[in-house]
């Protein structure tokens, strides 16, 4: 398969995960975990500190391969086709599932080159497809109102919230089917959350969404699903309002509602 | 780890007062019921004034357990088994507090009654207020205990008190029928067995909820809610 290029009909973008296993330096840090992400809708990841949450997302686009001592078991699958199988190139997997991190990474570039630098990497040169694209990524990151004066300004100069939609446009402009995002409102104040939250919320229109968070009111205002994580096991995966109404575990239960013992 | 308590303590005790709380109004309600009884059978005017006077108490906790849940909402967030609790606190104020209005009720008729000559013995309306009372305490501990079961079982004693009543209102036509000098007293008894059997009605409710806060299934209004379905797939099939 080439991952790099996508087919013609729209490809419902989920992802199918069965007994994946991560180890760091032959220690078992996660698994087995066994689910299927819905394409086009919003999953959250939640659990306590070093629960495996966010190795579970990092597995998602072979990002703990640059890991060292890292190994992972078992398979991933986007649209029925592994992510893991022979001959597939990683870096084409991470063009169809991008990553947003918790702390913006904006590049010390231009606006406009940081939205622009996945294309040129992926061979586009033409400057005014190279423009429609940059502005359609940044228009659906919401942040073309803000910028779109300053397209030329460094990157650096924007506000932490801008930053991350930044990074979120960097990341839509290679046209992915899914979006990673581990702790991304973490570091913003409660409007600049907002913002983001609600950029989640129109991101499910068009790509799937997972998003490890801390904030479990955060993952129960923008999730339509929710997996819990508890020491390196998937203990319960459900639809939000289940989750956070009537979960089945008792550990989910004590977890959200606070009972840590 | 995964111990039941909080971790914040706080909190804890903000869900352990409301808890304690509640429960001092349903015993408040409890008291008001069997008094109310008690001041019918033995004709005692002043227990039934110094009752209605109590229903105040009753009204007030209703206030302040409103905004203790509010305030809980407001600033935790709870979620799951907690969220279910508070909202059914919120529910369960109402219904306790409307039990004690209908033991207000029966207090008022029964200082009219003891104005009259006694017209008979009482029989079916103490045991419908036994059982009232009854259902009521089993509700409660039904909460406390968590015990889905129970509050299941309250739910079947309904029917016994709604029988009672029509029982009673059968009885009291009669004296009616026989003269006319019967109805000012006749009405006012079947008053008082109506606000026992509406009391009854309001413990159903209070049983449905504990089910909800203990199983997360709502209950209520099942047969209804089935009748609709099926006039919905009747209506399709025309």
């Amino acid at each position: 398969m080439n991952l790099a290029v996508k087919t013609t009909e729209a490809p419902a973008g989920s992802l199918e995960v069965s007994d994946l296993y991560v180890y760091y330096s032959g220690k078992k840090a996660m698994g087995p975990v066994t689910l299927t992400i819905p394409g086009k809708q919003v999953t959250a990841l939640i659990g306590p500190s070093g629960c495996g949450k966010s190795t579970f997302l990092r597995s998602l686009n072979r990002m703990n391969e640059m890991i060292p001592g890292c190994k992972v078991e078992g398979e991933v699958r986007l649209d029925h086709e592994p992510i893991y199988g022979p001959g597939v190139d990683a870096v084409a997997v991470r063009r169809r599932i991008g990553m947003v991190f918790q702390k913006s990474n904006p590049f010390p570039k231009s606006i406009y080159e940081n939205v622009a630098y996945g294309l040129r990497i992926g061979g586009m040169n033409d400057r005014s497809e190279l423009g429609g694209r940059v502005e359609a990524a940044i228009k659906q990151a919401a942040l073309w109102e803000e910028v779109k004066d300053r397209m030329h300004e460094s990157a650096l100069g924007l506000s932490g919230g801008q930053q991350q939609r930044l990074c979120i446009a960097r990341a839509l402009a290679v046209a992915p089917d899914v979006i990673l995002m581990d702790e991304p409102a973490s570091a913003l104040d409660p409007i600049a959350t907002a913002h983001i939250e609600e950029l989640i919320h129109e991101l499910a229109r068009d790509y799937t969404v997972v998003i490890v968070t801390h904030n479990m009111q955060q993952a129960a205002r923008v999730s339509h699903n929710t997996a819990f994580f508890y020491m390196g096991d998937l203990i319960e995966f459900d639809r939000t309002e289940v989750i956070f109404t009537k979960p089945k575990q008792a550990r989910t239960e004590d977890y959200i509602t606070g009972r840590f013992g | 780890m995964f111990g039941r308590e909080h971790t914040d303590r706080e909190y804890e005790h903000e869900l352990h007062q409301l808890r304690e709380q509640l429960l001092v109004m349903g015993s408040h309600v409890e008291t008001i019921i069997g008094d109310s009884i008690t001041a019918l059978m033995e004709r005692d005017t002043a227990l039934a004034e110094r009752t209605i006077a109590a229903d105040k108490i009753v009204d007030r906790m209703e206030v302040e357990l409103d905004g203790l849940c509010l305030q809980i909402l407001a600033r935790r967030q709870p979620v799951a088994s907690d969220l279910r609790f508070i909202t059914l606190v919120l529910k369960v104020v109402t219904d306790l507090e409307r039990t004690a209005d209908l033991g207000v009720n029966i207090c008022e008729r029964v200082i009219e009654l003891n104005a009259e000559p006694q017209l008979k013995p009482y029989v079916d309306i103490p045991h419908m207020g036994r059982e009232a009372q009854a259902m009521l305490r089993d509700v409660l501990d039904a909460f406390v205990a968590k015990d889905a079961a129970r509050a299941r079982n309250i739910i079947e004693r309904d029917q016994v008190v709604d029988a009672l009543y029509a029982q009673v209102f059968r009885e009291l036509l009669t004296f009616m029928m026989e003269s006319a000098h019967n109805v000012y007293r006749a009405t006012r008894l079947q008053s008082i067995a109506k606000y026992l059997e509406r009391m009854a009605d309001h413990t159903t409710n209070l049983a449905e909820m504990v089910i909800f806060m203990v199983e997360g299934e709502d209950v209520r209004h099942l047969t209804s809610r089935g009748e609709t379905d099926e006039s919905v797939r009747r209506n399709d099939h025309n």
